[in-house]
């Protein structure tokens, strides 16, 4: 295969030591090994937080592990499989994407007020919405780089349908949030392919102006319940606005070091809810204090910054769109997450990426990563 | 071609670049908003939320004083607390609180009062986990069915109280009053931080004169707590202060001797301990059981309390103003004698009636045919009601009534009775400014036997009967004897000692007392058979309804309950009184048949109970 030619060629030249040679090593196995290291520091910490989280409970952290493994197993697979394997996939997986959602639709499942479960017999119970974060990045990446970059305002309008149409079902679920993030993984894609800056400035001063036309005619109550209590918690403190205000006095009470290790009153005497999943950045800010924060956010920007060197440096420009894609949707989970528990943006039910309890995340988070390594480390046809 | 391609290729890397470089500045900016919003709130708002995260760690808890106990003049427990059980609910930790009412149905009885009054508490507002009372006093059994199903009841807990409880019930009531649950116009009076874990306040007697001290200082705990409201350890304790016992002048035996004696009648006894004015007896018939009202009473049976046309509810003792008929005539008497209207050896001739000059009218004897030739002596032995008139429009009212006052009548003299009535003590001047009519010639006539406007209270009858018997030595009525061991420390209320101009018109007054019941024509000789100890006393009777001037009484026509009341006033021995008492029997008729039998009965047992 034209990956193992390229290390072989690497591995005939002059001898290596260390770091290198295992660097080396990996990319036999398409495994970019700086990435991989810093998935498993995050990935490691996260059962570190998540041990403290759940109230030192071991049979959570030895699920998240499994979890883990299993991420990584699918990334190593998803690293072996050549590019335009991903290429031929891209239009079947988007197709099976939007028939689970109208699946869902029609014969979901529902939890806390939301269809989003599809319960196929034989099959775990799983979110389509979770498939269609990899399917339609996927997909728009294929259908740019067939048609070059920078794109024709035609392209970019078809293109704009494609990624329309999950989004329209997710929003039915209905899920904000998902179909927000979905949505902008898409247009990312669209952003790196060259779109044209007059539009992306138009696009954002469109949706800024749509934004008060949600409130009235796209949102749910629990929606806009969800975005009153943000912008003031304080109006319903035992209700809604109880997790955020918890939230914050965890995070401000942890101050620069921190409170210990297992040591937060907050999320040890199960004030912080959801501290486990969506709040636990709040549990490692109270333990771990400022200096704890600082460390994660560093390793969440060494982990942004390789993938999109990896991406820039892809020989492929539908390895690109994709990579680069995928990579800032990443970070936009990390910020939206942080943003929401440390009370800068609404609470929206993203997980902190690789660090939030839940396998489903987990899993395609890592199926993302080993789509990157693909990527970059498969030689162009 | 080729060429062209390749600088395609060139040119789409190039724009990637771009893009990438952009992005990257992008996302330094958006980290750096995070870093900064994080270190905002853990630099310059840290102390901030330093305190909110100890305030939600850390709870004062109030804990609430135990109630001082109640105790009788022998240490016979009248009020204490017992352990009381209640289910209560988590709402936090139920997901369906229907769900789960239907389930507790199923194992113990839930009445939709209960229900009812759930709701309200729910609805008051509270903090989180704190539990909501669903039902008060469980049984055993029906405690054992809650814990047994405790795993299918998420939330659901019982729950240990101390609450008084009134092992006397009925006998004690009318005089120790009762706690009840403090409802929203309490709330505001009372003191919140003393009254932060208490649930119950003294609403009536005794109960509620001495609230302050039988309450006691309220403790507090400063404790660890997880959300849910489970305290994980408790930092630092200051344990409450138990309210101060009480003991009370009140003899529970008299009490119950005369809720026996007084079976089946309405009406009230009070007895007075004649060296002190403390309060022996104050029991009014029929009664009700207190420990109803403590965990509140249901509507069904209140309504039954207050439809109820015996009026167990009514405080007679303290509350019903009846009047006193002959019974006022010893104080009468001694009022003749210090206004010079009369001696002991004076005699009249009644015929049976008295008529004013200028006056149709005729003032009748209850004896039709009159007494014949009376003193004062056989005046108060047979109740000689033309004797009473005669001496009485003599001494006219402006003398009889201030002499009247100096034993107490016309206003509230007790000390520590809650709302004790004050009776009426009538005077020219009083007539004048209620009724807008002068005073007549017939309106002294009518005070001379105790009828017409003048009113008592059981209460004030004893009072009076006391001061007698102590010849005059005034002692206000009490029921506090000793409060957490020391005796009234607070100012009491005082009337000036009675000195008459000859003291042995005292004793005097005492023998003619003695011979309502020991003499040939007393009005109350039936209480001579058995009687052991010596006993001075005044029968009297209170007309209900008014008979027409030429109309015979005639009790068999008249409904039982227009019938005269009957009082009886009497102390004992005679020759150291150590017991005044006053009863009334409502529509009793004969006085030395109903009431003297009960005074007697309760003197007795005061007297020789000791020995049986």
């Amino acid at each position: 295969m034209a990956g193992t030619d390229f290390s072989r060629q690497m591995t005939s030249g002059e001898s290596h030591h260390g770091f290198e040679r295992s660097q080396l090593l990996f990319a036999r196995f398409h495994i970019d090994l700086p990435l991989f290291l810093l998935l498993l520091v995050l990935c490691g910490s996260g059962l570190l937080i998540l041990y403290s989280a759940s109230g030192q409970g071991w049979a959570m952290v030895q699920k998240q592990a499994v979890h883990y493994l299993i991420g990584f197993s699918v990334l190593l697979v998803a690293a072996q499989i050549p590019p335009r394997i991903y290429q031929i996939l891209a239009p079947w997986a988007y197709a099976v994407g939007v028939l689970a959602l109208i699946g869902v639709l029609v014969l979901g499942v529902s939890g806390k007020g939301a269809q989003r479960w599809l319960a196929i017999p034989g099959l775990p119970r799983f979110q389509p919405s979770e498939l269609m974060k990899l399917a339609l990045p996927l997909l728009v990446a294929w259908y740019m780089a067939t048609k070059g970059s920078p794109p024709k305002l035609f392209t970019l309008a078809k293109a704009m349908i494609l990624i329309a149409i999950p989004l329209v079902l997710i929003l039915k679920q209905p899920d904000l949030g998902t179909s927000i993030l979905i949505g902008t993984s898409g247009i990312l894609v669209l952003f790196f392919a060259g779109m044209p800056w007059w539009l992306i400035f138009s696009m954002v001063s469109i949706v800024a102006a749509c934004a008060p036309l949600m409130w009235f005619f796209v949102m749910h109550a629990y929606q806009k319940q969800r975005v009153l209590t943000f912008l003031n918690p304080e109006s319903d403190p035992l209700g809604s606005g109880w997790n955020i205000i918890q939230s914050k006095t965890a995070i401000g009470s942890g101050g620069i070091e921190g409170k210990g290790w297992l040591q937060g009153t907050q999320s040890q005497l199960e004030f912080l809810p959801e501290s486990h999943t969506d709040f636990i950045i709040a549990v490692l800010a109270e333990e771990l204090g400022l200096i704890g924060v600082l460390l994660l956010l560093t390793v969440y920007f060494l982990i942004v910054m390789r993938g999109l060197y990896m991406a820039a440096i892809c020989p492929s420009l539908f390895g690109r769109l994709l990579s680069g894609s995928l990579i800032v949707t990443f970070f936009i989970y990390v910020f939206v997450n942080i943003g929401m528990v440390s009370g800068l943006l609404p609470v929206v039910g993203v997980p902190l990426p690789l660090v939030s309890w839940g396998g489903t995340s987990v899993v395609s988070l890592l199926a993302g990563f080993g789509v990157m390594m693909s990527m970059h480390t498969h030689k162009h046809k | 071609m080729w060429g062209n391609s390749f600088r395609d290729r060139m040119a789409e890397e190039r724009l990637f670049r771009s893009r990438a470089i952009f992005m990257t500045i992008f996302i330094f900016a958006l980290l750096c908003v995070l870093g900064g919003r994080i270190a905002f709130l853990q630099i310059v708002e840290h102390q901030k939320y330093q305190d909110l995260s100890e305030n939600n760690r850390i709870q004062l808890r109030p804990i609430p004083p135990t109630r001082g106990l109640i105790y009788d003049r022998n240490g016979i427990l009248l009020a204490e607390n017992v352990p009381s059980y209640s289910l209560t609910l988590v709402k936090e930790r139920v997901d369906d609180i229907d769900e789960t009412l239907a389930y507790l149905r199923t194992l113990i009885d839930i009445t939709e009062r209960d229900e009812e009054q759930f709701r309200k508490r729910l609805k008051s507002s509270r903090r989180p986990y704190e539990p909501v009372v669903v039902k008060y006093k469980l049984d055993e059994e029906q405690i054992a069915q809650v814990m047994v199903n405790r795993f299918y009841l998420p939330g659901i807990d019982v729950e240990a109280r101390l609450v008084r409880h009134y092992p006397e019930a009925e006998t004690s009531v009318h005089a120790l009053g009762y706690v009840g649950r403090i409802n929203e116009k309490e709330a505001q009076r009372l003191d919140k931080k003393q009254y932060s874990a208490t649930k119950h306040v003294g609403k009536l007697g005794i109960e509620r004169r001495y609230e302050s001290e039988l309450h006691g200082q309220v403790g507090y705990q400063k404790v660890e707590t997880n959300a849910r409201g489970r305290i994980l350890q408790v930092i630092e304790q200051v344990d409450p202060i138990p309210g101060k016992d009480l003991v009370l002048h009140l003899d529970q035996r008299l009490q119950q001797a005369a809720a026996k004696a007084m079976n089946g009648y309405r009406g009230a006894v009070v007895a007075i301990d004649v060296a002190t004015g403390g309060v022996l007896t104050q029991y009014s018939n029929p009664s009700y059981d207190p420990n109803s009202f403590v965990t509140g009473i249901s509507h069904k049976e209140y309504s039954g309390l207050r439809n109820n046309p015996d009026l167990p509810l009514f405080n007679r003792a303290i509350r019903g103003q009846y009047p006193p008929g002959s019974t006022l005539k010893p104080f009468l008497g001694l009022a003749f004698l210090e206004a010079n209207t009369v001696t002991w050896q004076d005699e009249i001739e009644d015929e049976g009636w008295y008529q004013l000059e200028n006056d149709e009218r005729f003032y009748r004897d209850w004896k039709r045919k009159g007494h014949g030739k009376v003193d004062l002596h056989d005046a108060m032995m047979e109740s000689c009601d033309t004797y009473f008139y005669d001496a009485a429009f003599r001494t006219t009212v402006d003398k009889i009534s201030p002499f009247l006052a100096k034993f107490g009548f016309g206003r509230n003299m007790t000390h520590d009775v809650p709302n004790a009535l004050s009776g009426l003590l009538p005077d020219r001047e009083w007539k004048k400014k209620k009724r807008r009519r002068s005073w007549y010639a017939g309106d002294t006539l009518n005070l001379g036997i105790g009828q017409g406007f003048m009113l008592t209270t059981p209460m004030q009858l004893a009072t009076a009967t006391a001061a007698l018997a102590a010849k005059g030595e005034w002692h206000t009525p009490r029921l506090m004897e000793t409060l957490g061991g020391k005796a009234i420390e607070e100012e009491v209320k005082s009337l000036d000692n009675i000195v008459l101009k000859d003291p042995t018109d005292w004793d005097k007054m005492f023998k003619s007392m003695e011979a309502v019941i020991t003499g040939p024509r007393g009005t109350a000789r039936a209480l001579r058979r058995n009687l052991t100890f010596t006993m001075a006393g005044k029968t009297g009777t209170a007309q209900v309804v008014s008979i027409a001037q030429h109309e015979e009484y005639d009790s068999e026509a008249l409904a039982e309950r227009n019938r005269d009341h009957a009082l009886f006033v009497a102390f004992a021995p005679v020759e150291n009184p150590s017991i005044a008492i006053a009863v009334i029997v409502e529509n009793g008729e004969s006085a030395g048949r109903t009431a003297g039998p009960i005074a007697k009965a309760v003197m007795q047992e005061y007297l020789l109970g000791a020995q049986g």
